[in-house]
């Protein structure tokens, strides 16, 4: 049996909307070098609808697949919409993770919603703080799943 | 094009070894406990064999015991050191940060019982000290296990030197051989070595068979308890055709190890100095002492699964010591062990290379290795703040 679904090899081998946005809105980073995998989110935002979204990762194969399907689920929907993304559709758009590679799929759903919290702060957008849960970065502590 | 580069991993069936079992597959089937001829032909082929691996040792076919693989080898080997070190009163058992999992488990379980476990650190060059090992003796001090060459890393230990000190200070003295045996000369007298265990597939033999040597006079623990084979110390119907392709395999191996490491040297040193020109790269492990086909090395701002998925693509087989490949959150327990930090072991890459490999595959890997590892790098957060410097290069 295969390591991955077919779905997160072709995301690995040809990653959708990979790269940089210079003038980007919102930018979201998480994740860390320490623990293997760390994922950087750029959104463009015109009138409340992503409308360009490019990432960078550094980690494994399903952390490369996860944070290309995230974009692909999250561009050209409304800012609100994307915020609603779940790590399960991520996974579930993939056609499943092994169970130790979840966590990636955590850290696509995590890196979506700082992108979204930078473009909020940046534009002086008015939010409730509980819609961000806080995201230790694990620096200095150990790694989770 | 396919390139196998994870020999170390294992090994390819040799067609000695397999013109030598395949008999005993079909023709000579026989149990060898039986005591018809039938039977006896297999206790006979069963007997030569052990003669043949002594022979390969330089140690006495009553000093081989057959097992299935390295991991029972070194369970068997650890375990007995320790009930013959309860006896009188001795529970301390001295190893290496940078064994295999089948001698650091073993010793976890022993320290489970009550057992005292020091596990030295190696030196950044990946090599033990025999000061550390005579620093770490004590009167209670049963047992020195230290491999003979690191799996990850290729690292040759100082065994002869150890052996000397262990003999000096009466401790027993086992060495995890299982990626020397059949790469680099091994003597059980000249070494000073107690207890040795070695793997089959390592060297050209089939999954599944293994050898403990125990000096003479080294009471064994049964771990396989059962019918009275191979002296009463370990139960279960031999594999009579994996022993004999065993023992074909080591010894066409130990007969060529010099013909052998002068083909493949000179491809570990073309990976060496050809990977060694990507920017921010590092060679793991002294290459003063080491196994002739082991090639480790990092490269910053990458991840060792993708980086081995690719390569892959590419047709390459190799393995890493990230976190994502060894199945745990931490990435490889060696590579930290010779001080690497976590973010820089994350990237490594095991090649290692056979004596059935060629140039020709050497320049493939040359090739594809630098364009995937500057792909990864493109598309990396971590190599983008390297780059702007705001994260400080580590290597």
């Amino acid at each position: 049996m295969a390591l991955y679904s077919e779905k997160v090899m072709d995301h690995f081998r040809n990653p959708r909307n990979v790269g940089q946005i210079d003038d980007a809105d919102g930018v979201g980073e998480v994740g860390n070098a320490k623990c293997g995998d760390i994922m950087r989110m750029y959104i463009k935002v015109n009138d409340g609808i992503i409308t360009d979204v490019k990432f960078n990762t550094f980690g494994c194969a399903s952390a490369i697949a996860t944070s290309s399907m995230a974009t692909e689920l999250i561009k050209g929907k409304p800012v609100e919409e994307a915020l609603k993304l779940s790590n399960d559709a991520v996974v579930e758009a993939l056609d499943g993770l092994p169970t130790h590679k979840i966590h990636c799929s955590v850290l696509a759903e995590e890196a979506v919603s700082a992108a979204v919290k930078d473009y909020y702060d940046r534009n002086g957008i008015a939010y409730d703080p509980a819609i961000f849960k806080e995201h230790p970065d694990h620096e200095g502590e150990s790694c989770s799943i | 094009m396919f390139v196998y580069a994870d020999n170390a991993a294992t090994t390819s069936v040799s067609k000695t070894a397999l013109d030598a079992m395949m008999p005993y597959l079909t023709e000579f089937y026989g149990n060898p406990s039986s005591l018809y001829a039938f039977g006896q032909k297999a206790a006979e082929a069963l007997a030569a064999s052990r003669e043949t691996i002594a022979a390969c040792l330089n140690a006495d076919p009553k000093e081989i015991t057959f097992t299935s693989g390295g991991s029972e080898a070194d369970n068997q080997a650890i375990v007995s050191a320790a009930r013959l070190g309860a006896r009188k009163g001795k529970k301390h058992l001295i190893s290496t940060q940078f064994e295999h999992h089948a001698v650091l488990h073993t010793l976890a379980k022993l320290e489970k019982e009550g057992y005292e476990v020091t596990l030295l650190n190696p030196h950044e060059d990946g090599v033990i000290r025999v000061e550390d090992v005579e620093d770490a003796l004590r009167d209670d001090t049963c047992l020195v296990t230290i491999m003979f060459a690191n799996n990850e890393i290729g690292t040759v230990q100082p065994i002869t030197e150890i052996g000397a000190l262990c003999r000096e200070r009466k401790v027993l003295f086992h060495t995890d051989a299982v990626q020397a045996a059949g790469h680099t000369p091994i003597d059980v007298k000249a070494m000073n070595i107690d207890m040795l265990s070695i793997s089959g597939h390592k060297f050209h033999a089939p999954k599944g068979v293994g050898v403990l040597y125990a000096r003479r006079g080294i009471a064994l623990t049964n771990i396989i308890e059962g019918g009275a084979q191979e002296r009463g110390k370990r139960a279960g119907t031999e594999n009579v055709a994996g022993i004999v392709a065993m023992a074909a395999a080591l010894k066409e191996s130990c007969d060529h190890i010099e013909e052998n490491a002068a083909k493949i040297i000179p491809m570990r040193d073309r990976l060496f100095e050809e990977l060694g020109k990507i920017p921010h790269s590092k060679i793991n492990g002294s290459l003063e002492h080491h196994v002739p086909g082991t090639v480790n090395m990092c490269f910053e701002g990458i991840e060792g699964e993708s980086l081995l998925l690719m390569l892959d693509d590419n047709g390459i087989c190799a393995s890493s010591g990230s976190a994502c490949t060894s199945g745990s959150l931490d990435p490889s327990h060696v590579l930290l062990s010779i001080g690497l930090p976590h973010e820089v072991a994350h990237g490594s890459l095991r090649l290692s290379i056979g004596e059935y490999n060629n140039m020709d595959e050497i320049d493939h890997i040359i090739k594809v290795v630098p364009e995937v590892v500057a792909y990864l790098r493109s598309i990396s957060p971590v190599w983008d703040e390297l780059e702007k410097g705001t994260r400080k290069h580590l290597i």
